[in-house]
């Protein structure tokens, strides 16, 4: 006992000791100055969703603030939900949203604002049926949903409860799949595969091993410049054929994508905030550095760096 | 008439019944199959969980003019401000500097210091390891990070939950309070919380805390009051005798003798708050668990490798050194050697100091340097062995997939999740009761009707129909891996890291290869659950197989038993009440990663729970499944429990 008590003492002054060596020598030991450049003293707090097209994005527009503003960019991951909810505290930017009305309902267009709408980003979603490309090769008229019930047999799985299988993916995504294939009379289930990993594993495996595979896809997504999907076209989207989300029938409509930031960040009206309001690009833009990352195995950074030297015209448009 | 006999005879009459139970549900759901199976869409919601939403919603808009809400934001911004201050000395640069107050050099010689005061210097020298790991793959600041978040979410736990724990091994009452309300912060999936949390705390390091501290925070308590109440009864009669007070038998007679099995609470809180480095990143919490993440969205399995083998480096070590530290309470030295230690760790202070002086004069010893790099073979190492896998295993694991799905889960779950919801519900009842004992018993209608009033019975019972299996097949694995272990010293050897290692990496390492291998099904998320449970389960069956008796192994040796049936005859029926630890162990660990298998085709409860977590409409399903895992998960754990006591040597006579 006694020695314990010894030992915990000891162990007392010899962190006081280590604070002591910490307080004395004070700061200045290390050249202080850090180098970048521009007085902008803000930082920005950039929002990640978790998928790769999205970290290119953000990355970029960080990249040019952080290059040509000299401010403080702090990237953080989060789900779109978390994120949303972060705005007016730990988040001013979402760069690529695809469409919450219920979110924005409750942050955008509530009586105590908390963000604003900076319109498209530029990049287009498709969302939409996919099969792996050796089956449009083999099967050419599988690309039109009327003929998906006579290909059903091929896509049954041990998930599928004798029916054909349609893979769906990361719960958080927009679907209509199960009314979509309800309503269109397809002899198929919806499964959940439950992430984006899981969607993706599944497509390279069935391209690799040309198993059969119908599965919920979207672009732009950078597994498409490793194995080009094939588009299974639905009924054609109208204007309007997807009001009631019972009964539809039409294929996903193009989605433009959008921007969204903090109303507080808005109101600065700062110069980060005139490059996120000037951002644009397009898909092949945000594919290219999404590839540069997701199979060149560039950090973000790097990625964003590349793309921006090769680009430079593009970047000053955005600039104030 | 022995007492052995009759409980015997006890024993064939459950199993009777248990039979019985079970044909006549076999029967029945032949009969019924498909018959108000309580099933519903995605998109359909119970009245409970229109409720919650709403409550959710209310709570969202509300947000900047509740006090509640602002009080926790105060507190959060507080511990906020903890985090980066400890991030500024150890990890991350502050302003105005290019790098953190103190660099590598000096924070691994705190480490070392500290590991040696607390459990001697072979650790330290391990510790130099573990740490040049960190750097040398790449992966400094997130690892000095992970400790940083852990280390305060484990001492706000401590803190919290060591007077609790002192509190409920005194008073049975408080006990009988604390108990459920441990039993759900251990099984309720912290998705389920991670939205109300960030609505009350934020994003960043601060909710992570408070995350991992409510994940953590079981263990600590139970274990506490466990040593409480342990301590010998004769010796507190003593100090009653000479008329002591409640409070000074506490603090100078309980406390002390119980400070060794408090320490092995202590670890499993550690343990507990490392696991959920990986959930924590999902509120941008610093640390390791972001590059595992971000490496899953780009399917980049050796990077995800490289950061979660380090997870796993951390917590074997932490697990080493504070059971070393536990093991070392109360040591006797002698005089000569007291004084050696403490001459060397004051020179080992002063060394540390000068580490730490050094490490904020120059670059080299400030930031660590980037050769060597261990991370690059590493990372590559593993993509490779995933590649190789993937491509070529597949060839064995589809057949096996749909053999085992088609022969045993598909039945399986038609028998739970596809006959009427009042016979599979009679039938759990009646199973609880049996195996567990009455109270078992009462539990499981608890739950069962918990389960049917948060409006989710269909999905539950297809998770349960997985969870079943995967249960079954780490028992199984136990049995055999575990027996083995116990016989062959060898097999131990090599075998008991790779369970270590196993254990305590993030599930989200090996989601994709395995996903490669059985695809999007619910065998994958069965193996990944069995990957994490295993290992506690065949230790549990190992230990109490090394645990039977010299003597009487020798003996039935003598005898002329062979080796089947030493292991069989002897072994295993003396480690019966181990076996039945690890089978409820192994259930517990099976229901905690039932959210994980959601992420890879695992369809049922942990689908939902992911579901609710990323969709506003959903939230309240979300919880309803959260809901539905703890039910489930405390039924099987009474259920076991009473097994465990039923087999436990206490109530056994060895005739």
């Amino acid at each position: 006992m006694k020695s314990s008590v010894r030992r915990v003492g000891l162990l007392a002054a010899l962190t006081a000791s280590a604070a002591l060596v910490l307080s004395a020598c004070g700061g200045g030991d290390i050249d202080s100055s850090s180098g970048s450049g521009g007085d902008c003293k803000e930082t920005v707090n950039m929002a990640i969703n978790p998928w790769v097209g999205f970290e290119a994005s953000a990355h970029v527009v960080g990249r040019v603030i952080e290059q040509k503003l000299g401010c403080k960019v702090d990237y953080k991951n989060l789900k779109e939900e978390v994120a949303w909810q972060g705005f007016g505290k730990d988040v001013d930017v979402i760069i690529e949203d695809w469409g919450h009305p219920d979110l924005e309902k409750k942050y955008v267009k509530s009586a105590n604002p908390t963000a604003v709408d900076l319109g498209e980003n530029g990049n287009v979603g498709q969302i939409g049926w996919f099969v792996p490309p050796w089956m449009a090769k083999k099967y050419p008229d599988i690309t039109d949903w009327k003929n998906l019930n006579k290909y059903a047999d091929l896509f049954k799985t041990s998930e599928s409860g004798g029916k054909g299988q349609l893979l769906d993916g990361d719960p958080s995504f927009v679907t209509n799949d199960e009314a979509l294939v309800k309503n269109n009379k397809l002899d198929y289930k919806v499964v959940y595969a439950g992430s984006e990993a899981a969607l993706i594993t599944a497509f390279r495996q069935a391209e690799k091993n040309k198993k059969p595979l119908l599965g919920y896809f979207y672009e732009p997504q950078w597994f498409l410049s490793e194995v080009e999907l094939v588009k299974v076209d639905l009924p054609k989207y109208t204007p309007g054929c997807d009001a009631d989300a019972e009964k539809i029938t039409c294929d996903y409509p193009e989605t433009k994508l959008k921007k969204f930031v903090a109303k507080k960040f808005a109101d600065s009206d700062s110069d980060a905030f005139k490059v996120v309001k000037n951002f644009s690009w397009t898909n092949d833009d945000q594919n290219l550095v999404a590839k540069y990352i997701a199979e060149d195995k560039m950090s973000a950074d790097e990625a964003a760096d590349k793309w921006i030297k090769a680009n430079q015209d593009k970047i000053k448009a955005w600039l104030p | 008439m022995t007492v052995a006999d009759a409980a015997g005879r006890a024993g064939s009459r459950r199993g009777l019944a248990l039979g019985g139970v079970a044909i006549v549900w076999i029967v029945l759901a032949f009969v019924l199959n498909g018959r108000q199976t309580l099933a519903v869409a995605r998109s359909d919601l119970s009245d409970f969980q229109r409720w919650v939403n709403g409550v959710n919603e209310d709570l969202g808009t509300d947000r900047g003019g509740n006090a509640v809400l602002r009080v926790l934001d105060g507190l959060s911004s507080a511990l906020g401000s903890v985090v980066s201050t400890l991030q500024g000395w150890f990890s991350d640069a502050p302003a105005g500097r290019p790098v953190p107050e103190v660099g590598w050099l000096g924070v691994v010689a705190i480490a070392v210091l500290v590991v040696w005061a607390v459990a001697g210097w072979r650790w330290g020298v391990l510790t130099v390891l573990v740490f040049g790991a960190f750097g040398t793959f790449g992966y400094w600041e997130e690892s000095i990070d992970t400790l940083l978040v852990t280390f305060l979410a484990v001492l706000i736990t401590l803190v919290l939950g060591i007077p609790l724990g002192l509190w409920m091994g005194i008073s049975p009452r408080v006990t009988t309070v604390v108990t459920p309300v441990l039993d759900v912060l251990q099984t309720m999936p912290s998705f389920v919380y991670l939205l109300p949390i960030t609505l009350a705390f934020g994003i960043g390091a601060a909710p992570a805390v408070i995350v991992t501290a409510i994940y953590a925070f079981a263990p600590v308590v139970r274990v506490t009051a466990e040593g409480i109440r342990s301590v010998d009864p004769g010796v507190l009669e003593a100090s009653e005798s000479v008329g002591t007070t409640t409070r000074q038998r506490l603090l100078g007679v309980q406390l002390p003798m119980a400070r060794r099995t408090i320490l092995v609470g202590v670890n499993q809180t550690i343990m507990a708050a490392l696991s959920m480095v990986t959930i924590a990143a999902f509120i941008n919490s610093p640390g390791l668990g972001v590059p595992v993440i971000t490496a899953l969205q780009s399917l980049d399995v050796g990077t995800a490798f490289t950061a979660g083998v380090l997870i796993a480096i951390m917590a074997i070590w932490l697990d080493r050194v504070t059971t070393q530290a536990g093991e070392r309470t109360g040591l006797v030295r002698s005089p000569s050697r007291t004084r050696r230690r403490r001459a060397g760790l004051v020179g080992g202070a002063v060394a540390a100091g000068v580490a730490v002086y050094y490490s904020r004069l120059y670059l080299d010893l400030a930031a660590f340097p980037e050769r060597p790099d261990l991370g690059s073979p590493v990372r590559d190492g593993a993509q490779a062995v995933a590649d190789w896998v993937s491509d070529h295993g597949s060839v064995v694991t589809r057949p096996v997939t749909e053999a085992f799905t088609y022969g045993l889960l598909n039945p399986f779950q038609a028998l739970l999740a596809d006959s009427p919801w009042w016979l599979t519900a009679g039938a759990l009842v009646a199973i609880g009761a049996l195996v567990g004992g009455w109270r078992s018993g009462v539990t499981s209608v608890a739950c069962v009707a918990i389960i049917l009033a948060v409006g989710i019975w269909h999905e539950a019972m297809v998770t349960l129909a997985s969870a079943f299996v995967g249960a079954s097949i780490t028992i199984l694995l136990a049995l055999v891996v575990g027996v083995w272990m116990a016989n062959n010293h060898r097999v131990d050897l090599v075998v008991r890291p790779v369970l270590d290692t196993a254990q305590t990496i993030p599930p989200f390492v090996y989601l994709v290869p395995a996903l490669a291998l059985f695809g999007t099904t619910r065998f994958t998320a069965i193996v990944a659950a069995v990957v994490y449970a295993a290992p506690v389960a065949i230790k549990l069956v190992c230990d109490g197989v090394r645990g039977v008796a010299p003597t009487t192994v020798e003996a039935a040796t003598a005898a002329g038993s062979s080796r089947w049936q030493l292991i069989t005859k002897v072994q295993l029926p003396m480690a019966r009440s181990s076996v039945a630890l690890a089978a409820n162990q192994g259930l517990l660990y099976v229901f905690s990663v039932v959210v994980i298998g959601g992420l890879v085709g695992g369809v049922g409860l942990g689908y939902l729970v992911v579901a609710g977590f990323s969709q506003t409409e959903l939230f309240g399903k979300g919880l309803a499944a959260g809901i539905a895992i703890t039910a489930l998960a405390i039924m099987f754990d009474r259920m076991t429990q009473g097994w465990v006591r039923r087999t436990s040597p206490t109530n056994q006579v060895v005739g």
